[in-house]
C-alpha cells in the first residue's frame, strides 16, 4: 500500500508537514519534524531510485485518474536522480539548520521558517516528480514563493531587496514558462509530458508550426531565468549573499538544479533534442552563453570581498559548465552535465555551510575578517578546502570527474577552443578559491579572532559529511557515473 | 488580424505590464505592473479555450448561445414555445451543442490563485522594506545600500 504510493508520498509528506510545522511551539520540535520529514523524503527517494534503476519507469496516477486526463507522476532514472540530490541535500542541511539559525532568525519566527523550508522542499520535489506541464508551473511557484520568503528572512536588510528582485524576475520567468505551456497546449490539446511528446512528434508539420517554436522559446527563456543562466543571473548573487546561510546552502545545491532538470525534461521529452539543439540551434546559444557565464562568473568571483557573494558568482560559472555539457547534445556531454549536477550540489552546499560556520562564529562573511581562522576552526576550513578543490576539479574529488567527462565530451566533439577555455577557467576557479584559502590558512590570526572557537557540533557534522560525499564520490565514482550514463542513454533513446 | 484579436490584446497587456516593471521606480507600482503582466496570461489561456460558437462549458440544458438558438428556430427544428420543454433541448444537446474547452479555465483558476499569492508576498516584502529603509523608491534604496556598503568597506 505504502510502497505503491511512494511517488505521491514523496511530495505530499513535506507539503502536509509544512502547516503542521508552522504551529509547533518551539524551535526544537519544529526542527525535529523538519529533520524527520526530510529524512523520510530521502529514504523514499532512494527507494524510488533503486526501483527505477533496476526496473522500469514508475507511473503513478493521481487519484486513480488515467493520464492524459489526470495528473501523472512519473519516476524515471533522470528525475529519481535529481530527487535524490534534492532530498539528500535537504536532509543533510536541515541538521545544519539547528544551530545555524540561532543567530539569524528570531526565536518566534523559527517554526514558520522551518515550515517555509518544507514548502520549498515540497515544491522542488513536486517539480521533479510530476509529469504534467502545468503542474510543473504550480510547483515551480510553490517553491519560488517559499524561496522569496526564506531569502527575505536574512539578517541584513539587503535581503529584502534581494528577495524582491528575485520575486520580480522569478515571476517573469515562471510566467514565460506558463505562456510556453499554454502555446503547447494550444497546439496539442494536452498537458501530460509523455502525451505531449507523442503529439508533437506525431506529424512532421507540427514542429514547423510557429506556436511550437514560440513555446520552445518562451519555456527556455523562462527556465533560463530560474536557472540563472548568464545574462539572466542578476537575482542570484544578491539572493544567495543575503539569505540565511542554511538557505544559501540549500538553494545553491537544489533550486537551480531542479530548473535545469525541467529544462532537460522539456527539451528531451517534449521537443526532442534534434529539434531543439539542431534545428532551432539552441545549442549554439547555450554554448556561447555558458562560456561567457563560466568566465564572467569566475572573474567576478575573484574580485568579491564578501565570500558568500563570491560563491554565488561561482555558482553562475558552475551552472555554465552544466549547461555547456548539456548543449553538446551527445551522450558524453549530457552525462557530464548530470554528474556535475550532483558534484556541484555537494561541493557548493559544503562551501556555503563552511562559510555559514565562519559567519556564525566571526559574524561577517567578508574576507578581511577571515585572517588565520584555520588555527581556530580547523574542521570548517578543512571542509572548505576540500569542497573548493572539487570546484576547481582536483583529482580525487567529485569535481574532477565531471570536468574529466566534460573535457572528454568536448574532445569528442572536436571543440578545441572550448576545450582550452574550460581548462583555463579551472585556473580561475583555483584563483578565487586559493585567495580565500590563503587568507584562512597562511595569514596571522587577527587579534579580534583570538577567541573564535570551532562551530557547534550540529553544524560540523553535516558539513563534514557533505565534504566526505564530495571526496567519496570522487574516488568511488561508479554509482554516479553509472547512473548518469543510464540517464543519458535513456534520454537519447526518447 | 481580428481572428487573433484576443492574442494581440493579451500581448499588449503583457507589454504594458513588462514596461511598468522595467520603468517604474516605485516598488508598489512595480508590483502592480507585475500583476498586470501575469494577468495577460489569463486572457491568453481563455482565448485558447474558446471554441467558435461554443457555449459556456456548463452541463446545463438551458444554455444555448443566442445565435445558435436563432439558427435552430429558423431551421425549424424547434418552434417557439417548444423550447421550454426540457426533453427537446436535451436532444439538441446530444446532436449539435458545442462547448468551449473548460480545461484552460480551470488552469487559470489555479493561475489566479498563484498570482494573488505572488502579489501578497511581494507587497508583504515591500512593507518590510518600508520599515527597514523608510522608503519604497528604488533609487533611494539603491543610494542607501551603496552608502551602507561603502561604510562596511571602510570599517573592515
Amino acid at each position: 500500500m505504502i510502497l505503491a504510493n511512494l511517488p505521491a508520498l514523496q511530495v505530499v509528506i513535506p507539503l502536509l508537514a509544512a502547516p503542521i510545522c508552522a504551529f509547533m511551539p518551539t524551535k526544537k520540535v519544529a526542527w525535529l519534524l523538519t529533520l524527520v520529514v526530510s529524512l523520510l523524503c530521502l529514504v523514499i527517494s532512494l527507494n524510488l531510485a533503486y526501483q527505477v534503476f533496476y526496473g522500469s519507469p514508475i507511473s503513478y496516477h493521481m487519484g486513480g485518474w488515467k493520464p492524459p486526463f489526470g495528473i501523472e507522476y512519473r519516476v524515471d532514472t533522470l528525475n529519481s536522480f535529481v530527487v535524490v540530490i534534492v532530498s539528500g541535500v535537504a536532509a543533510i542541511v536541515s541538521i545544519y539548520s539547528f544551530s545555524s539559525i540561532d543567530n539569524e532568525i528570531e526565536k518566534s519566527k523559527q517554526p514558520y521558517f522551518f515550515a517555509t523550508f518544507l514548502l520549498c522542499l515540497a515544491g522542488l520535489l513536486g517539480m521533479c516528480m510530476t509529469n504534467d506541464a502545468f503542474n510543473i508551473y504550480v510547483f515551480l511557484e510553490i517553491s519560488s514563493l517559499a524561496t522569496y520568503a526564506l531569502i527575505a528572512m536574512g539578517k541584513d536588510r539587503r535581503a529584502l531587496i534581494a528577495s524582491f528582485e528575485y520575486l520580480v524576475l522569478g515571476t517573469i520567468g515562471a510566467t514565460f514558462f506558463l505562456i510556453g505551456v499554454g502555446l503547447l497546449y494550444m497546439m496539442t490539446g494536452t498537458l501530460n509530458i509523455s502525451d505531449l511528446s507523442l503529439r508533437v512528434a506525431s506529424s512532421p508539420f507540427m514542429l514547423q508550426m510557429t506556436p511550437i517554436k514560440a513555446a520552445l522559446a518562451f519555456i527556455v527563456v523562462g527556465l533560463a531565468l530560474k536557472i540563472a543562466m548568464f545574462p539572466l543571473h542578476l537575482w542570484l548573487a544578491n539572493a544567495y549573499t543575503n539569505a540565511p546561510s542554511f538557505i544559501s546552502a540549500f538553494l545553491s545545491a537544489t533550486a537551480t538544479k531542479v530548473s535545469i532538470y525541467v529544462l532537460i525534461r522539456i527539451i528531451f521529452s517534449v521537443f526532442g533534442y534534434e529539434f531543439a539543439f539542431g534545428e532551432m540551434n539552441i545549442a549554439a546559444v547555450f554554448v556561447t552563453l555558458s562560456i561567457v557565464a563560466i568566465f564572467a562568473g569566475s572573474l567576478v568571483a575573484i574580485y568579491q570581498h564578501n565570500i558568500k557573494r563570491m560563491l554565488a558568482y561561482s555558482s553562475i560559472a558552475q551552472v555554465g559548465y552544466i549547461m555547456l555539457g548539456l548543449s553538446l547534445a551527445n551522450q558524453l556531454g549530457n552525462s557530464s552535465a548530470i554528474i556535475h549536477l550532483f558534484n556541484h550540489a555537494a561541493a557548493k552546499a559544503t562551501l556555503f555551510m563552511a562559510i555559514g560556520c565562519i559567519v556564525y562564529r566571526v559574524g561577517t562573511a567578508r574576507i578581511n575578517g577571515f585572517n588565520g581562522l584555520a588555527r581556530k576552526m580547523p574542521i570548517t576550513v578543512g571542509a572548505f578546502v576540500i569542497a573548493g578543490f572539487s570546484l576547481i576539479g582536483v583529482p580525487f574529488t567529485g569535481g574532477f570527474i565531471s570536468k574529466w567527462f566534460l573535457l572528454n565530451a568536448l574532445a569528442d566533439a572536436h571543440m578545441w577552443p572550448i576545450f582550452a577555455a574550460v581548462l583555463i577557467s579551472s585556473l580561475l576557479a583555483l584563483v578565487y578559491i586559493w585567495r580565500v584559502v590563503e587568507v584562512l590558512c597562511f595569514k596571522d590570526c587577527h587579534p579580534s579572532n583570538n577567541k573564535v572557537k570551532e562551530a557547534p557540533i550540529m553544524m560540523i557534522i553535516p558539513m563534514v559529511f557533505m565534504a566526505f560525499i564530495t571526496v567519496f564520490f570522487g574516488i568511488y565514482t561508479e554509482p554516479v557515473i553509472d547512473f548518469a550514463m543510464r540517464i543519458s542513454e535513456y534520454l537519447f533513446s526518447l | 488580424m481580428f481572428e487573433s484579436f484576443n492574442y494581440w490584446i493579451s500581448i499588449l497587456i503583457m507589454m504594458v505590464g513588462l514596461f511598468g516593471v522595467i520603468t517604474r521606480g516605485n516598488l508598489v507600482k512595480k508590483m502592480i505592473s507585475l500583476a498586470i503582466f501575469q494577468v495577460s496570461v489569463l486572457l491568453f489561456y481563455i482565448s485558447v479555450g474558446t471554441v467558435e460558437r461554443g457555449a459556456p462549458p456548463i452541463r446545463s440544458t438551458k444554455l444555448l448561445p443566442p445565435d445558435r438558438l436563432k439558427e435552430l428556430k429558423e431551421s425549424g427544428v424547434i418552434k417557439g414555445e417548444e423550447l421550454l420543454k426540457a426533453d427537446h433541448i436535451m436532444q439538441f444537446n446530444d446532436v449539435g451543442q458545442i462547448y468551449a474547452n473548460p480545461l484552460p479555465h480551470v488552469l487559470m483558476l489555479t493561475a489566479i490563485v498563484v498570482g494573488v499569492a505572488v502579489i501578497a508576498v511581494g507587497l508583504a516584502i515591500i512593507v518590510r522594506i518600508k520599515e527597514e529603509y523608510g522608503t519604497i523608491e528604488e533609487d533611494e534604496i539603491l543610494k542607501l545600500d551603496q552608502e551602507f556598503s561603502k561604510m562596511e568597506r571602510e570599517n573592515s
